[in-house]
């Protein structure tokens, strides 16, 4: 009789680190073809929504960029959060709370700013994000609230404060009492890359950014001192490396990042807040950062598959009905089938040629009385 | 009448990927026989036990019990035959209770209530002294040895296996332990007794096999042997020989470290406070620190270390100066080092590779803006590894990957080679086999021929005796007066331990029973 066995690896091992998201990505593929058998949907012609029409234009592929950055921007934050066993979920609201300081700012511009007025919406945005992770942070250093409930809270909260703004004092007076802004003047806008695109130069940014995280988590003393505090926490202690810096590192980073995606997209795709800023990236980042193996490059091909999701979504909704929320499906399921296949990373498959075993009855009581008879 | 054995091995080996654990190794043990199994770290004793006690299969070779072949596939089918194991590495629940984590591995039917009762008195029958309701975490190493050992004598075994279980106990304990073991010997339960401590397998046990790199190299009555012909044997060489000028230190010397009356309550429930410490290390001598674990070892190492910076005043010294409320990278940039107990987990990252785990304490490969260079990580990596004759596949192998004895010798090598001013040891040759033991204890005399100042904190006097050139001993977080090593003796220092030193006040320390 053959049976499977699960053994620990002595090390996580290095390909099925690259391949578990890969064969996590195969079932989640045939999951989906599964309910897109249920629906009564051709599987080819809903797979070909999804995951070749939205590549198949230079439309689709700026609007992928698009999506990505600022996916790519918040799973970098995110992943030097988990990495340092700080567990932030909220880098939604932070999302929110950069695109309303962006927007603060913005709607400041006049027809003769500067070009690099919108340098100080992006620094605005940045910093809005760093304050509003930083009341994770306080909370946590100083009264041990977990970060998981507060980051999560809070972004409720910022968005009843970005509500509380459109319907109140930041209302465009002529916008038919829309909830929304002015739409800002180009000053405080992204220039954009092509024009008919929607892509623009965040997606650089956004790239610098993927190497500066790389090196900061790789080649210097913080990020391994940030990591230390993650992995052996008794080890931090006895080097000297403290759990509060590394806390409070983690969190304006990743605050900062998040501020930055939200400051990005209001100054680029948007140019005016609106209740449509939370889009959920802050949530699907959670996804991207873990799908990306909490590595910058990894981050950055996960963002692409986690954005083809939410185009092909879209696509899928209008040629085929489903639902926008199937993208949701996508994301969840890829998550859960990551889960499940990182098992292949830490242990091993064996076959195991069961021995001809002996009966159960060798150890019943008969053989442990047979101990006392002989002594 | 010829007598069947109790166990009998033939023919055993077990691989793991490229590693031999074992290779046919053979072993036969008679009824009311303690058998002694001696060798180093990774000769594959441990790997032979846990083949015994059913936890890992054998690829090849047979086990009869009391004449029956037997397939052990599972520690519980091996427990019913009446097979019981102390492991040298715990398998304990940190968050569970002491009551709670002997329960676990006993027949359900028996209530909590039951088993506590059971274990007290267990306890105080074999000398084991221990509070069932504590949490495990709080609990020192010593400690937790006890809850093993406790454990393992609840299943009233047939067969009991103990791995290195006398680390960690008082020479008074040791021989009270020895009383209780001869006595479960004596009603008929055969004994599995693992150790590199040549002494203590001499006197114990009637026949002993060695083992080497997984292979049986001798098999012997231990009696008849003297202890360098033991040696030979586990080790396949003499062993390294200890040389130990005699002092140069004069007590007018300004001492390196110096510790003035230092209280402080330990920051977690089960501790020890330490009470009115005071202490001096001079440089170019080794202060030892002797005691049972858990008397406060590691409250004292932590506040020293910087690693528990929290006491209100002016306590520890370096070199005159005041680090009482210094973090641990600021003392460490004065000269202090520290080998802690823990190896995995705290003196190393297990998860993470030997040239990242230099960084913990070294600074020395760190350009500017903080950027590591790697390639001057991999160098000075590389070249401990060699110095200190760690075995391992390079500077890339995770820490966990290492041998006990063998990250012990990385983590001693990467603070001694720092040169430091003042180093602490603490436990540093604990479950280390014989050949790292000797290289660590080479390395202590080296520090303090080249001036550093050594504290030194052990459980095991032999050691202490042998490095010293004054002595402490610690009981319940306090502190005895100062011996010079010349006026110590190995009895008085094991009364000491039980707290009854002149003048102290009449306390029973934590986890001693003070003996005849």
């Amino acid at each position: 009789m053959v049976r499977l066995r699960l053994e620990p690896r002595s090390a996580p091992s290095q390909p099925w680190l690259l391949g578990a998201p890969l064969l996590a990505l195969l079932i989640t593929i045939l999951i989906a073809v599964l309910l897109f058998l249920a629906l009564g949907i051709s599987p080819v012609q809903a797979l070909g929504v999804f995951f070749v029409d939205p590549v198949s234009t230079a439309q689709g592929w700026s609007e992928l960029l698009v999506r990505a950055t600022p996916l790519i921007l918040i799973a970098l934050g995110l992943s030097i959060c988990y990495r340092s066993s700080v567990w932030s979920i909220g880098a939604e609201g932070q999302y929110i709370v950069g695109a309303i300081c962006a927007g603060g700012v913005a709607m400041h511009a006049s027809e003769q700013s500067s070009r690099l007025f919108v340098l100080i919406v992006l620094l605005a945005g940045t910093l809005g994000g760093m304050a509003w992770a930083s009341l994770v942070a306080f909370l946590r250093d100083r009264y041990h609230a977990s970060e998981i409930l507060v980051s999560l809270m809070l972004v409720y909260v910022a968005e009843l404060l970005l509500g509380y703004l459109l319907y109140g004092p930041w209302k465009d007076p002529a916008g038919y009492n829309f909830p929304q802004t002015i739409t800002f003047l180009d000053p405080a806008l992204l220039p954009r890359m092509l024009s008919g695109y929607r892509i623009h130069y965040g997606v650089f940014a956004a790239l610098v950014l993927v190497v500066l995280s790389y090196l900061f988590i790789f080649r210097t003393l913080a990020g391994f001192r940030l990591q230390v505090v993650g992995l052996a926490p008794a080890a931090a202690r006895y080097a000297g490396f403290f759990v509060r810096r590394s806390l409070w590192t983690a969190m304006l980073i990743s605050g900062a990042l998040a501020g930055l995606a939200g400051a990005l997209e209001l100054a680029g795709p948007l140019a005016q807040l609106t209740p449509q800023v939370p889009a959920g990236y802050g949530y699907a980042a959670i996804i991207v950062a873990f799908v990306g193996r909490l590595h910058p490059f990894g981050v950055v091909a996960s963002a692409l598959l986690m954005s083809l999701f939410y185009i092909g979504g879209e696509l899928a909704q209008a040629r085929l009905g489903l639902p926008k929320s199937f993208s949701s499906v996508f994301q969840g399921l890829l998550l859960f089938t990551l889960m499940a296949c990182d098992i292949l990373t830490n242990y091993q498959i064996r076959l195991v040629r069961a021995a001809p075993r002996l009966v159960r009855s060798t150890i019943t009581p008969e053989v442990a009385k047979s101990g006392e008879l002989v002594q | 009448m010829e007598m069947t054995p109790r166990l009998s091995l033939a023919g055993i080996s077990k691989r793991y990927g490229p590693v031999t654990a074992s290779h046919d190794v053979s072993l036969t043990i008679m009824p009311g026989e303690i058998h002694g199994v001696l060798g180093e770290n990774g000769a594959g004793k441990s790997t032979l036990m846990k083949i015994v006690y059913g936890a890992v299969r054998p690829d090849a070779g047979t086990i009869q019990w009391n004449g029956r072949p037997v397939q052990l596939s599972s520690p519980r089918e091996a427990r019913a035959l009446g097979v019981s194991m102390v492991f040298q590495h715990f398998s304990l629940f940190e968050s569970l209770t002491v009551a709670e984590n002997v329960l676990l591995g006993l027949p359900a039917n028996l209530t909590l209530k039951g088993v506590t009762e059971r274990l007290s008195r267990l306890a105080a029958e074999y000398g084991l002294e221990l509070d069932p309701g504590r949490p495990l975490h709080s609990l020192s190493v010593g400690e937790r040895q006890r809850v093993e050992i406790a454990r393992a004598l609840m299943t009233e075994p047939k067969l009991l296996i103990l791995d290195e279980p006398t680390s960690v106990l008082t020479p008074q304990a040791v021989e009270k332990l020895f009383v209780t073991l001869r006595r479960l010997a004596s009603e008929g339960c055969s004994l599995l007794y693992i150790s590199h401590k040549l002494d203590e397998v001499r006197s114990l046990c009637q026949r002993c096999t060695v083992l080497r790199a997984g292979r049986v190299t001798g098999e012997c009555d231990p009696r008849e042997h003297d202890n360098a012909g033991l040696a030979r044997l586990m080790v396949g060489a003499e062993p390294q020989l200890l040389e130990r000028t005699p002092s140069q230190v004069k007590l007018t010397d300004r001492p390196a470290l110096e510790v003035r009356g230092l209280c402080l309550t330990s920051d977690d429930p089960y501790g020890t406070r330490l009470v009115d410490v005071t202490l001096s290390v001079r440089p170019g001598e080794i202060v030892g620190i002797a005691g049972v674990s858990g008397n406060g070892q590691q409250e004292l190492v932590a506040a020293l270390s910087g690693e528990d910076a929290r006491a209100d005043g002016r306590f520890v010294f370096l070199h005159g100066k005041d680090v009482t409320q210094a973090p641990p990278h600021v003392r460490r940039a004065r000269g202090l080092r520290v080998v802690p107990e823990e190896r995995l987990g705290r003196g190393a990252v297990p998860s993470l590779a030997l040239a990242k785990n230099m960084l913990l304490t070294r600074n020395d490969s760190i350009g500017r803006f903080g950027l590591l260079n790697d390639k001057a990580l991999l160098e000075s990596t590389s070249s401990l590894i060699a110095r200190s004759h760690v075995k391992t596949s390079g500077p890339g192998a995770a820490a966990r990957s290492l041998s006990g004895g063998n990250l012990q010798k990385f983590i001693v090598g990467r603070e001694v080679e720092a040169s430091p001013k003042v180093l602490i040891a603490s436990q540093p040759t604990w479950g280390v086999d014989v050949g790292a033991a000797a290289q660590i204890r080479a390395n202590l005399l080296a520090l303090r021929a080249s001036g550093c100042a050594v504290l030194l904190i052990s459980e095991e006097l032999e050691e202490l005796f042998a490095l010293s050139d004054r002595l402490f001993v610690i009981a319940q977080g306090k502190l005895s007066p100062g011996l010079r090593i010349e006026d110590a003796s190995v009895q008085q220092v094991g009364v000491w331990m039980s707290g009854a030193w002149p003048g102290a006040m009449p306390t029973t320390p934590t986890g001693v029973r003070v003996h005849g």
